[in-house]
């Protein structure tokens, strides 16, 4: 019999019930939650007379709405009322059914996605599940990680587990190493580029090879994070002494004796040698280059020395569609090289890429230099409140602002633009987000995915340009 | 949950690949805290010329008299013609929400994304994968006739023209099942109360630190 692959693992140990119509019942460690996704799974219990199950394995934290200045006023702080009473809802439920919470004025606050890791909430060999698809972020630890609706968030709550189906095994293994300059953004941008935003669709998708092992935890949760922008709910990287290092010692994490069993158990979270994968890529980590989108689909993608397509050149009738109504929205041209593409805004931020490491990535590039004149913002907002005073400690905050950039509070912000960071309509932004539909930074706004790194080159020159020459 | 078990209803082609559930129902929407009232801003920057804000009244706000859904034939669809990868992007259960509220009972494409597709259920709507030799004939066939109408019928799991031509669709049984009767999967799961605490208490004795030691 063939061994077992990572995700073949995490199902089995989660395995409360198999139903003979192919469903089973899979048990649930970790469930966060946030204000938008919440409020309705709440009322669905409370109509329905439900208690949570275990209350112990939630916690809580707003991060979509709240506004990235200001924040030392709390909840008055935010202007919109009707985002105001989203936030105000989540503390009510947090508070009627006991469940942690990491508030507005709590220095822990911060995207679900980067306080749960910061904390220890997120373990290896859990399942975590979030009413919100970058769930998958949390795969990084070698945990089974992966956005529901609300309609899932309140059956977690009401019964510790999904009702599931398994998915497939799909291995995306990166070969060698990345060359400098390039980042766990450019790689999964690559691979999505590679395989499409529907290319890991029904699967799970375990990241290998040896460039993914030389990444550290935060490229890890970038590379994860994405996972669902090529279709996969799912994304995660085996356990190894990377993961480890980095869980030890965080509040959450376990202590003592029960620190040596855990690590025991986390060690076998590896596909066995011999597992079998329904589907396999590969890339080499020597061919990926800094990557840019031009489009309004995470696969319209290319490297920072590449061109927007010409939509004549495509064969196929629907993408070739979908290039022309892209351009026109994005307002480029085919064959533009993509360093031509002049820029409004920069955001570095969101689940994808708040962490420290991508702040001291982005800092590296801005320090003694200034954002070019004819910007009209750039944004560095970091994921969480232990980001930024790790930030301000390392004196990050001050290359920032010298540098013309604004510094400012954690949250989602201009990733999906539920706060007051904002696109206007025709904008072109540099982001460091993950998704660059139509209208998702603001109405009308177009969005370029990149890196850190890219993103803050972008900010100095005024359009993209390679940051590896300036590096230099 | 509404339950569903056959449908017939006019079509509504939505001729555009990867249509992301912001596309569906943008962010400023999704601050409500209830599960009605979405269908008015359903593919709001498609349907509207001006930019959607939450608690207005759409009634008079200028439509796009380009969006499928603005022009006569399509106003009472109730099924939705897609391309690959519809609902792709955020796991917003307020894309379906918005869907159903509008009026539609059935999506057809020839791929959905997973969180997607797995919300649909939930709320009475039913998506439905059919090859996409036969979504390009559906398409031809919705923007031929005026009126086209399709009939779904879950428990056998076709999809008919007014020709009479069928097309069948696979679902899981454990879907059809819960979306036939409208049932609520909560009740189903803690009928298996006792499973969850039989691991549970096994799981404690292998893996005691996600208990609180």
């Amino acid at each position: 019999m063939a061994g077992k692959t990572l995700y073949d693992k995490l199902w089995d140990s989660h395995l409360v019930k198999q139903r003979d119509d192919g469903s089973a019942l899979i048990y649930i460690d970790r469930h966060l939650l946030h204000e938008v996704t919440s409020p309705q799974a709440f009322e669905g219990l409370r109509l329905a007379g439900r208690k949570p199950w275990r209350i112990d394995t939630n916690l809580a934290t707003p991060d979509h709405n709240v506004p990235t200045t200001g924040r030392a006023r709390g909840i008055d702080g935010i202007d919109d009322p009707v985002s105001k009473v989203q936030v105000e809802t989540l503390d009510r439920n947090c508070e009627e059914f006991g469940i942690t919470e990491f508030g507005m004025l709590d220095q822990r606050q911060g995207i679900v996605h980067v306080i749960s890791p910061e904390q220890g909430a997120t373990l290896p060999g859990m399942t975590i599940v979030c009413g919100d698809s970058h769930t998958s972020t949390h795969g990084a630890f070698g945990a089974l990680a992966h956005g529901i609706g609300t309609s899932e968030v309140e059956h977690v709550l009401a019964t510790q587990c999904l009702v599931q189906k398994k998915m497939k095994n799909m291995l995306v293994r990166v070969n060698g190493q990345l060359g400098a300059g390039v980042t766990a953004k450019d790689v999964v941008l690559a691979i999505i580029g590679r395989i499409g935003t529907a290319g890991g669709t029904g699967c799970a998708i375990e990241f290998g090879g040896e460039a993914i092992r030389s990444l550290s935890m935060e490229g890890r949760m970038t590379l994860c994070n994405m996972a669902i922008e090529a279709g996969a709910r799912a994304g995660m990287v085996a356990v190894d002494d990377t993961t480890i290092d980095y869980v030890r010692g965080r509040p959450f994490a376990p202590k003592g004796d029960q620190w040596e069993m855990a690590v025991k158990a986390w060690r076998e979270l590896h596909s066995d040698d011999d597992a079998v994968f329904d589907k396999v890529v590969e890339l080499d980590g020597a061919d990926i280059q800094p990557q840019v989108t031009w489009g309004t689909s995470p696969e319209m993608v290319t490297g920072i020395d590449g061109m927007v397509p010409d939509p004549a050149a495509e064969s196929d009738p629907i993408k070739r569609e979908g290039i022309v109504r892209a351009l026109k929205y994005m307002g480029l041209q085919p064959s533009m090289p993509i360093s031509e593409i002049k820029l409004d805004r920069v955001f570095i931020g969101s689940c994808t890429n708040s962490r420290i490491e991508d702040l001291r990535e982005a800092a590296g590039v801005v320090k003694g230099r200034k954002v070019a004149p004819t910007l009209k913002q750039a944004l560095v907002v970091p994921g969480s409140g232990l980001v930024k005073a790790q930030a301000e400690a390392e004196g990050l905050d001050k290359i920032f602002i010298e540098a013309g950039l604004e510094w400012r509070d954690p949250g989602c912000s201009m990733c999906l633009a539920m706060n007051a960071d904002k696109l206007g309509p025709g904008e072109h932004c540099a982001s460091t987000s993950n998704r660059n539909f139509e209208g998702r930074q603001g109405f009308g706004g177009r969005t370029h995915l990149v890196s850190p790194a890219m993103a803050a080159a972008a900010a100095i020159a005024g359009h993209f340009v390679d940051v590896r020459e300036m590096m230099n | 949950m509404r339950a569903f078990v056959t449908h017939t209803g006019i079509v509504a082609p939505m001729d555009r690949a990867n249509v992301d559930t912001d596309m569906i129902i943008p962010k400023q929407f999704l601050k409500s805290i209830k599960r009605t009232g979405f269908g008015p801003n359903l593919f709001d920057e498609l349907r509207y010329l001006d930019e959607g804000k939450p608690d207005q009244d759409s009634s008079q706000r200028p439509l796009n008299p380009d969006f499928m859904l603005n022009q006569d034939r399509y106003r009472n669809a109730s099924i939705l013609l897609a391309r690959r990868n519809f609902g792709c992007g955020s796991s917003r259960e307020h894309a379906p929400w918005a869907l159903e509220d509008y009026g539609f009972r059935a999506i057809i494409a020839p791929s959905f994304a997973d969180i997607f597709y797995n919300n649909c259920f939930k709320n009475g709507l039913l998506p439905i994968v059919l090859d996409e030799k036969s979504i390009d004939k559906l398409f031809q066939e919705t923007f031929d006739e005026e009126g086209f109408q399709l009939a779904i019928d879950l428990e056998a799991q076709t999809v008919t023209t007014p020709s009479g031509e069928t097309f069948a669709f696979e679902v899981d049984g454990f879907r059809k099942h819960c979306l036939l009767k409208g049932l609520d999967d909560i009740g189903l799961t803690l009928e298996d109360a006792d499973a969850i605490k039989a691991y549970e208490a096994q799981r404690r004795q292998v893996s005691p630190w996600l208990f609180g030691g």
